[in-house]
C-alpha cells in the first residue's frame, strides 16, 4: 500500500519535490443567495493545506451552501465577498478549473450518471486533472483504494452512483477522494446515514489519505456528529450559524457542542430554527 | 448502353480523377422509361422489369405520407436513380478505382475487413463496387453478394422470398425502391451454419442529387446464426439526396438474425427506410439501429412473431442536432402464442434538432401468452430540442404480460456540476453523460463499431453547450 500511496501523491499535487507545498483556502467576507434567498452573510474562514477543520452548526446555517459556493455551483450567487485557494482567485473559475486547482468535494447526496461506469468515471477525472496513469498501474491502484475502502470490486463497473445505497456513494466519494489526491477536500456530511462499520470505514479512509499526503492536503469536514471525529483529529471547529461562522476553536469545541449542542448560540429570534437542511 | 459504358469506363480508367467517376447514369427524374432502363442495363429477367414497373404505377398512385416527419423538401424529378459507378465489381480491393478506393480506405472499410470481418460488400452510388466473403463461409454454402448477383445467379431461391415480407405496395418508399432497386446484400445462411463474425455492408452516396435505393434480402435458413452489420455516409452537398432502401429478413425455425445499422448520413439526406423481418417457429430477430445522420430519418424496424416461441429485439438509439429530425421507432406484431418482444429505444436531441419515437406493438387474437416490454428515453441537450413518443398499440388477446416505460429528462445541471467538481470541463462532462445515456445501445456493438460512434457523437457534441 504505502508504495502506491507515496509516489502517485507527487504526481497527483502537481508539486515538484521539496518545493513549498504549504497553501491556503481562504474565504473573506462571503456572502451567497440561492434563487434570490441570501444564505451566506458574510463569511471568514481560513484552511491551511496539513489541517483538518470541522465545520458544525444547525440545519439550515449554510453549511452545505458554502461547500457548494465554493465548488462553483450555478445556482449559487456570490453577492460579496472573496474565495481564495493558494493565492488563487477561485470565484473567477469554473468548477472544472477549481478542481484542477486542487479542490474537491464530496457531495452529501452524490449524483448519478447512468451509463458511465465508476471506472471510466474515475479515468476521465484523471485524465481531465492531468493525473493519469497507465492502464495497469491504474487498475491496480482502484483495487488497492477498493480493498481498503471494503468496496466489492463489481463496484468498477457500476454506473457511477446509479443505484448505489447511501452507504455505497459515501464510500464512492472518499474512493474518488482517494484516486484524485485534491489538495483541499471538502466533505460534505461524509458520516450521514452511515451505520457504525460503514461509519468507521470511511473516517479510516479520510484520515489514511490526509496522512499519506504528508501535509500536502487540507480537509474542511462538515458534520452534524461528533462520532466521526473520534477517528479525525480535527486541527480547528468552526461553528457556523445563519450563514456566518460564530465560533471557532480546538477539537475541544466539538466536545462542548456533543454535550450541550448548538443552544448557546441561537438567539430566541433565529429564523434558521425551523429551517430544514436542503438534503 | 453497354458499349456507351465501356467507352466511358475507358475515359475512366485513363485519368479520371473528377468527382463523378461514373460509368453510366439514366436521366433525371423518374418515369416507366427510367425503369426500364435500369432493368434492361441489369439484363434482368422479364418478370423483374414488370415487378418493378407495377411498383412504379404504385408509387405514383401513392400520395406521400404527412402523418410524420416532413418531406416536403423531396423533388422527385431533380434526382438521378440510378448511377452506375464502375463497370466491374471488385472482387479484390486492387481491382476498385483509385478515388473509390480511397474514399473507402477513409472509411477504414478495408482495415476493418482484414480485423473483424467476415465478408465486406461495399455500395457507390447504385452500385456494389467490392465484394468479398471469407472462403470458408463460402465452402458452407453461405451466400453473400449483392442483390443483383443474388438474383442473377439464385435466381430461384432469390425469388422464393423477394418482396414476401415487403410487398411494393407497402408505403410510397417501398413502391419506389422496388421499382429502381440496385445493389444492397443478398445473404442466404444455410441449415445450422453459424457465421459467427459479423458480414458487413457499407453503402456510400458520392454523387450530387442521388437517390439510393439498394435492396437487402436476408435469409436465415433453420437453426442458422447471422450478423449483418451496415454503415453509411455521403458528402454534404447543398442539394438534398434521397436513400430508400428496403430490407427484408427471414428467420425460419430456431434461426437468429441480429441487424445492425450505423446510420451516419451528411445531413442533406431524406432517409426514408422500410425495414422488416418475419421470425417463425422459436426464431430471434435483432434490430440494433443507430441513427446519427440525415436530415430527415422515417425508419421502424418490424418484425412479425409468425411463429411459436418466436423472440424480436429493437433496440435503437438516436441523435437528432440542428435541421435533423429523427423519425424511429419500431414495430412488433405478435402473431403467434407464446411470442415475446422487447423494445428499447434512447434519443438525444440538441440546438433544434428533432426526435421521435413511433412504436407500434401489435398483439393478435390467436397470439396468447404474449410477453411485451418496450421503453423509451429522450434526453434533451437544450431548451430549443424536442422529443415526442407516438406509441400504438392493438392488443387483440387479453392474454398478455405488457410493460411501458416512456422519460424525457434534460441534461441535468447537477450532472454537470458533479463531473465539473471532479475536473471535468463542461463540454466533456456532457459527452460522458450523452455516452452514458447511450450505454445500453453501444454495449450491444462490436468493440469497434462501440469506440467509432463514441467518436461520432464525441464530434456531434462539439460545442453542443454554450
Amino acid at each position: 500500500m504505502s508504495e502506491i500511496a507515496q509516489a502517485p501523491a507527487d504526481v497527483a499535487t502537481g508539486v515538484p519535490a521539496g518545493a513549498d507545498t504549504a497553501a491556503e483556502l481562504q474565504i473573506e467576507g462571503l456572502r451567497a443567495s440561492v434563487e434570490g434567498k441570501q444564505i451566506l452573510e458574510g463569511v471568514d474562514l481560513r484552511v491551511p493545506t496539513g489541517q483538518v477543520h470541522v465545520l458544525m452548526g444547525p440545519n439550515g446555517s449554510g453549511k452545505s451552501t458554502l461547500a457548494y459556493t465554493v465548488m462553483g455551483h450555478p445556482k449559487y450567487t456570490v453577492t460579496a465577498g472573496s474565495v481564495s485557494f493558494d493565492g488563487q482567485d477561485l470565484l473567477a473559475l469554473t468548477p472544472d478549473k477549481r478542481a484542477r486547482l486542487g479542490l474537491f468535494l464530496s457531495f452529501q447526496n452524490p449524483i448519478a450518471i447512468p451509463g458511465v461506469t465508476t471506472v471510466n468515471f474515475l479515468r476521465a477525472a484523471l485524465r481531465a486533472q492531468e493525473k493519469e496513469l497507465p492502464a495497469r498501474q491504474f487498475i491496480a491502484r482502484l483495487g488497492d483504494e477498493m480493498t481498503a475502502l471494503r468496496m466489492d470490486s463489481s463496484f468498477r463497473s457500476r454506473y457511477i452512483n446509479d443505484g448505489f445505497s447511501g452507504g455505497e456513494k459515501k464510500r464512492a466519494e472518499i474512493l474518488q477522494l482517494a484516486m484524485l489526491e485534491p489538495r483541499l477536500a471538502i466533505l460534505d456530511e461524509p458520516d450521514s446515514g452511515l451505520d457504525v462499520d460503514a461509519l468507521r470505514i470511511v473516517a479510516e479512509g479520510v484520515l489514511r489519505i490526509m496522512e499519506r499526503s504528508e501535509g500536502r492536503m487540507g480537509v474542511l469536514l462538515i458534520t452534524h456528529y461528533y462520532r466521526i471525529l473520534e477517528n479525525l483529529t480535527p486541527d480547528r471547529v468552526h461553528i457556523m450559524h445563519q450563514g456566518r461562522i460564530v465560533d471557532s476553536g480546538g477539537p475541544e469545541l466539538a466536545h462542548l457542542i456533543e454535550r450541550e449542542g448548538y443552544d448557546p448560540y441561537i438567539t430566541a429570534n433565529s429564523a434558521a430554527e425551523s429551517e430544514v437542511s436542503p438534503r | 448502353m453497354t458499349v456507351q459504358a465501356h467507352e466511358l469506363t475507358k475515359d475512366y480508367k485513363y485519368g479520371f480523377h473528377d468527382v463523378d467517376v461514373s460509368v453510366f447514369r439514366t436521366e433525371k427524374g423518374i418515369s416507366p422509361e427510367v425503369v426500364a432502363a435500369i432493368s434492361a442495363h441489369k439484363q434482368e429477367p422479364e418478370w423483374m422489369l414488370k415487378f418493378r414497373l407495377k411498383a412504379l404505377d404504385h408509387f405514383f398512385k401513392r400520395p406521400m405520407p404527412t402523418w410524420g416527419a416532413d418531406l416536403s423538401g423531396i423533388d422527385f424529378d431533380n434526382i438521378y436513380y440510378y448511377i452506375k459507378p464502375v463497370d466491374e465489381m471488385g472482387r479484390s480491393w486492387d481491382d476498385v478505382p483509385d478515388s473509390i478506393r480511397n474514399t473507402f480506405d477513409k472509411l477504414g472499410i478495408p482495415e476493418a475487413e482484414r480485423n473483424f470481418l467476415a465478408g465486406v460488400s461495399a455500395q457507390y452510388d447504385s452500385e456494389v463496387v467490392y465484394h468479398s466473403i471469407r472462403a470458408d463461409l463460402e465452402k458452407l454454402g453461405v451466400l453473400f453478394s449483392d442483390c443483383d448477383t443474388g438474383l442473377r445467379d439464385h435466381e430461384e431461391l432469390f425469388r422464393r422470398y423477394f418482396g414476401t415480407v415487403i410487398p411494393p405496395n407497402d408505403n410510397k418508399f417501398a413502391a419506389l425502391n422496388s421499382a429502381v432497386w440496385s445493389g444492397g446484400s443478398f445473404v442466404y445462411v444455410p441449415k445450422g451454419v453459424r457465421v459467427e463474425i459479423p458480414l458487413q455492408a457499407y453503402f456510400r452516396i458520392n454523387s450530387d442529387n442521388m437517390g439510393q435505393f439498394e435492396r437487402t434480402l436476408i435469409i436465415a435458413d433453420e437453426g442458422s446464426y447471422v450478423h449483418y452489420i451496415e454503415g453509411c455516409t455521403a458528402p454534404t452537398y447543398s442539394n438534398d439526396s434521397l436513400h430508400a432502401a428496403v430490407v427484408e429478413i427471414i428467420a425460419e425455425k430456431g434461426a437468429h438474425v441480429r441487424y445492425t445499422t450505423i446510420q451516419n448520413w451528411s445531413d442533406n439526406v431524406y432517409n426514408l427506410v422500410t425495414k422488416r423481418a418475419i421470425a417463425k417457429e422459436n426464431a430471434t430477430v435483432e434490430w440494433i439501429d443507430g441513427n446519427l445522420g440525415s436530415k430527415v430519418t422515417m425508419k421502424y424496424p418490424s418484425i412479425y412473431l409468425m411463429g411459436e416461441g418466436a423472440h424480436g429485439e429493437v433496440l435503437s438509439a438516436a441523435f437528432a442536432g440542428t435541421g435533423q429530425h429523427q423519425d424511429a421507432g419500431s414495430k412488433c406484431i405478435h402473431v403467434a402464442p407464446n411470442t415475446t418482444s422487447n423494445v428499447v429505444s434512447r434519443s438525444i436531441s440538441k440546438g433544434h434538432g428533432r426526435t421521435s419515437y413511433r412504436g407500434h406493438i401489435k398483439v393478435l387474437p390467436k397470439a396468447s401468452n404474449v410477453k411485451v416490454n418496450v421503453r423509451c428515453d429522450a434526453l434533451l441537450l437544450d431548451e430549443e430540442s424536442r422529443s415526442d413518443t407516438y406509441p400504438y398499440m392493438d392488443i387483440e388477446n387479453p392474454d398478455v404480460t405488457f410493460g411501458h416505460e416512456a422519460t424525457v429528462s434534460k441534461v441535468g445541471e447537477d450532472q454537470i456540476f458533479y463531473l465539473q467538481s471532479r475536473g471535468i470541463d463542461e463540454q466533456q462532462a456532457t459527452a460522458l453523460i450523452v455516452n452514458g445515456f447511450f450505454e445500453p445501445f453501444v454495449k450491444e456493438l462490436p468493440m469497434e463499431y462501440a469506440v467509432e460512434l463514441n467518436r461520432l457523437l464525441a464530434l456531434s457534441m462539439e460545442g453542443a453547450i454554450g
